[in-house]
């Protein structure tokens, strides 16, 4: 019997200013990482509700990351300072609900950082990938 | 239900290279709302962007998915398209299937395969697509500088030549600010009256400009374009429509004995007086706490003297509304209050004296008419110490000093021991220092002039105490380089205080909702690409006001601030961004969490009335988004605990099905 | 003029060197072969002179551990020349008069098969008046 090779659904939620834009120079650049992940655009890190978050866990998601402007570069000045401390939050408590640590990541990419980028994708799909699929969280009324 | 159609953008090989552009087209045929999915080179082009005017008008498309490039490439290209074709500009999504797959992917499968589960999030997000538009607001062509030092000046004169009318509001009786104060400004050593006085008198001059002196902001209300301002006019006692300035109160007036404040209390003024020659408006102000006429309502000599008949001893404070479209604060910085260095026995020795003392005391025009002598004895001191960063650095000491350098210090007493060694040459200069910084244009070479030319001793090492002894202050410093410990008997220090935000600057910043660092320093809106502006829509920063700064930067940040109102005034009407928050009223219960998170202050609370289901009527508090303010970041929608807070353009629901549609 | 400003001015004189020109920036010492030999280092001999607090550096042991390899006149960013200032101390101790480092009598002594002969000729020239 052949095994499927395990594909990890990672959602990655980027801020508009700094880090869709180092998602941008990352292809620009060529710089390749795994096509689990799926960028959603949002306007700030502080856009990101912890919501769509769970419900991305609901719907299996194997792993979130955030990606906002470095703390002080935010373009609405303090958008990252408020997404650092409510995921600080949040993750903890799903932690505490069994999402391990390593599923869940918060991250400073700038618009110049297309190398950072692809690397911390790199590094968070192959942490996820380690970790194999969730399931703890998944909701089969929420998979319809 | 949306009738949307997908268009997806081959990039010549770019994307179709690693992604089957027709497969994708094909698989989101079946996507809901999909009514019309194809394929094409180059979409960007001309040729690609007729072809998605005449499907629009051939299938009645509401939406459209555009599979191509970045959004932060094309999203204005095909919004443009999509308002041609008849849509509504906000009706359209990009999926990035280039820069975030096709770039980065490799193999065609895995690419395809992405590429469609991105379109698929996209079609899911126009499904849910509002039509929006962006508000419009009228804009005051008039501009409000609250501070009239040189960044005030520089600025309100820039605005003003632009052709804008300028109101500048001055707390102290006259323009001028910390400038006028100075004797020579450094690196080039011309006299600070000399360069400041001339525009001091075109302010007065310019017929856009207006001068509130002797006034302060008391409210502000509105937003960029349409700021409603109450400007509070202190009662000076002195008609200044009649008031001639020639002075001729000041010299009768028997309350000699105040404490006069141009000169840092080092003599005496009036209880009527102007504080400099100079001065603009030059008019007289009376000092109500130390007039006995309005004290004791006895006297009145000024009024007797008065030819103009200018004196009114009955005014009463004055407010005055004016509406603005820009307003920018200048409310420039203070030196700090030595009374906690007890080492330095500021509050002991007449002769322990602040900078802005010693300039007064150098200047032609201070107490000794620029004759430099000791405050105590008045004889000429012949070993002078400078101490550096007194109060500056200072990260344990909050009660008594600042965490940051103060920026202008190291240059005034370079500028000081120079002139000092100058005109009079048997004096001993040392000056302590921690560091020095020299870095803007000429400022080193002036430095290593005032150490190589001038014979200015300078010693890595801070002093640790001085103690007056008899007509000496004994100074015990370190020598840092030579490792050892030195002792002094000087005639005068000099302490180089560090410099804070005026005390007026915290309550102006609440009413303008513009944010202040931990140090009471305004916060620019970048602090790299939009410096002189504050978060804050339509107020905008100069001078001292936003961190330590010296005169050339001032008058460089003025202009820049100057600029930027013109580019605003400039403007009809402001045309916002329509991707804001707003709140569904009904769900609100005013419980204010997404005012403290805005960092913009365009959340305000109505009391609004609401039908209940029992036919009687409520008074509830419900939050209300200021369109011409916000900014869209979205903070607010997370905080609201009620969920009554979204943002147009990035849903709640719009995001949620996003991720829907990825995980599936 | 007093004592030590005349020693002052005669040592300047004597080594040409400017040593207000200094911005005690220590590269002088960071470059320096015999730091650890040194109780007074380059760049101390720059500022000592400058406050006219040379007679410590007289008595010190110091002016003859410096190797007058000039690395610190090589890297001096403002052209202080430390060495020289070194060498004006050590000529203002010889001038002296039975002040010499050397003798001819302490040669002998010191001739091996590993030293080259170069290197005592140098030391005699340096150490002696």
């Amino acid at each position: 019997m052949q095994v499927k090779e395990y594909k990890p659904l990672i959602v990655a939620f980027c801020c508009n200013w700094c880090s869709y834009a180092g998602a941008d120079l990352a292809g620009n650049n060529r710089l390749n990482y795994p096509a689990d992940v799926k960028i959603i655009r949002v306007p700030c890190s502080c856009r990101v509700n912890p919501m769509f978050i769970l419900r991305a866990f609901q719907r299996g998601a194997d792993g979130v990351i955030l990606c906002g402007c470095h703390p002080g570069d935010c373009h609405y000045t303090s958008g990252n300072y408020y997404t650092r401390r409510r995921m600080a939050m949040l993750f903890s408590m799903l932690d505490y609900l069994g999402i391990e640590r390593e599923r869940t990541r918060v991250e400073w990419v700038s618009a110049a950082e297309g190398a950072k980028f692809a690397a911390t994708m790199n590094e968070f799909v192959e942490a996820v990938s380690a970790l194999g699929e969730n399931k703890r969280l998944e909701d089969l009324r929420c998979k319809r | 239900m949306q009738r949307i159609g997908v268009f997806v953008c081959w990039c010549g090989s770019n994307i179709a290279g690693t992604v089957d552009v027709k497969a994708v087209a094909e698989a989101l045929k079946s996507e809901p709302g999909v009514v019309y999915s194809t394929d094409y080179q180059y979409m960007c082009s001309q040729a690609g962007q007729d072809l998605i005017v005449q499907a629009v008008k051939d299938n009645n498309l509401t939406g459209l998915v555009i599979c191509s490039c970045s959004p932060r490439m094309h999203e204005a290209t095909f919004r443009k398209t999509a308002a041609t074709a008849g849509l509504n500009p906000y009706m359209v999504e990009i999926a990035n299937i280039r820069e975030q797959c096709s770039w980065v992917h490799k193999e065609m499968p895995i690419g395809t395969e992405k590429a469609i589960i991105l379109g698929k999030a996209a079609v899911a997000k126009v499904n849910l697509n509002t039509p929006l538009t962006p508000g419009e607001s009228p804009v005051t062509k008039r501009a409000l500088v609250i501070g009239g030092g040189i960044a005030g000046i520089q600025t309100a004169l820039d605005i003003a030549d632009a052709g804008f009318p300028v109101d500048i509001v001055e707390t102290k009786p006259t323009i001028g600010g910390k400038m006028a104060q100075l004797d020579k400004t450094f690196p080039t050593l011309d006299c600070a009256a000399c360069i400041l006085t001339p525009k001091m008198v075109d302010v007065a001059q310019h017929e856009k400009i207006r001068i509130f002196s002797y006034s302060e902001v008391a409210e502000v209300k509105g937003f960029v374009g349409n700021f409603d301002v109450t400007i509070k006019k202190k009662a000076r006692f002195v008609d200044e429509t009649k008031c001639t300035g020639c002075g001729d109160c000041v010299d009768k007036c028997p309350m000699k004995k105040n404490p006069n404040e141009f000169n840092m209390g080092m003599d005496n003024r009036p209880a009527i007086y102007i504080p400099f020659a100079q001065a603009v408006p030059k008019v007289a102000t009376i000092d109500a706490g130390a007039c006995t006429m309005l004290k004791k309502g006895k006297c009145g000599l000024c009024s007797k003297v008065c030819g103009a008949g200018a004196i009114d001893y009955t005014q009463k404070d004055e407010f005055i509304s004016e509406k603005y479209g820009a307003i920018v604060v200048a409310t420039g910085f203070n030196v700090i209050s030595m009374d906690k260095f007890d080492e330095y026995a500021y509050n002991q020795s007449k002769d322990v004296i602040t900078s802005l003392e010693f300039e007064r005391l150098t200047n032609a025009a201070g107490p000794t008419a620029g004759k430099l002598l000791r405050p105590s004895d008045g004889k000429h001191p012949h070993k002078i110490v400078f101490v550096q960063c007194v109060g500056s650095r200072c990260e344990n000491c909050a009660e008594k000093g600042k965490e940051y350098c103060s920026k202008i210090c190291c240059m005034y007493t370079a500028k000081h021991a120079m002139l000092t060694r100058d005109k009079y040459p048997d004096t001993d200069v040392t000056v302590f220092y921690i560091d020095v910084r020299t870095p803007g244009k000429n400022f080193d070479e002036f430095y290593r002039r005032a150490v190589e030319e001038f014979g200015v001793k300078y010693v890595k090492g801070m002093v640790g105490k001085i103690v007056p002894e008899g007509e000496v202050l004994k100074v015990q410093a370190s020598d840092l380089i030579n490792n050892k410990q030195m002792h002094i008997d000087a005639d005068l220090v000099v302490l180089a205080a560090a410099i804070e935000p005026d005390k007026s600057a915290r309550p102006l910043a609440t009413m303008l909702t513009a944010s202040m660092d931990t140090n009471d320093f305004f916060t620019e809106a970048h602090p790299k690409l939009r410096p002189v502006e504050s978060p804050t829509a339509g107020v905008f920063l100069s001078g001292a006001c936003q961190g330590p700064k010296d005169i050339p930067e001032t008058v460089s940040q003025a202009g820049a601030a100057a600029s930027k109102v013109i580019g605003l005034l400039c403007k009809d009407k402001l045309l916002g961004n329509p991707c804001i928050a707003g709140s569904n009223e009904l769900m609100c219960n005013g419980c204010s969490s997404c005012e403290r998170v805005c960092p913009y202050g365009a959340i305000t609370y109505l009391d609004k009335e609401f039908r209940m289901p029992d036919r009687t009527t409520k008074i509830r508090r419900v939050a209300s988004v200021n369109p011409a303010v916000c900014q869209g970041c979205g903070a607010c929608t997370v905080a609201c605990p009620s969920g009554a807070m979204d943002l147009r353009g990035f849903a709640n629901d719009q995001i949620m099905a996003e991720v829907d549609a990825i995980c599936k | 003029m007093n004592k030590k400003d005349l020693l002052r001015e005669e040592i300047i004189r004597r080594s040409g060197v400017n040593p207000k020109k200094c911005m005690k920036c220590g590269k002088c010492s960071g470059t320096c072969p015999a730091y650890e030999e040194m109780e007074f280092h380059p760049h101390q001999f720059a500022s000592m002179i400058d406050s006219g607090d040379i007679e410590p550096l007289i008595a010190s042991e110091s002016v003859y551990k410096c190797l007058s390899c000039f690395a610190c006149v090589e890297r001096c960013p403002r052209g202080v020349e430390p060495a020289k200032l070194i060498e004006a101390v050590r000529l203002s101790v010889i001038r002296e008069k039975g002040a010499n480092r050397m003798t001819a009598n302490d040669v002998p002594a010191m001739v091996d098969e590993e030293t080259p002969q170069q290197l005592l000729v140098s030391a005699f020239r340096k150490y002696t008046k």
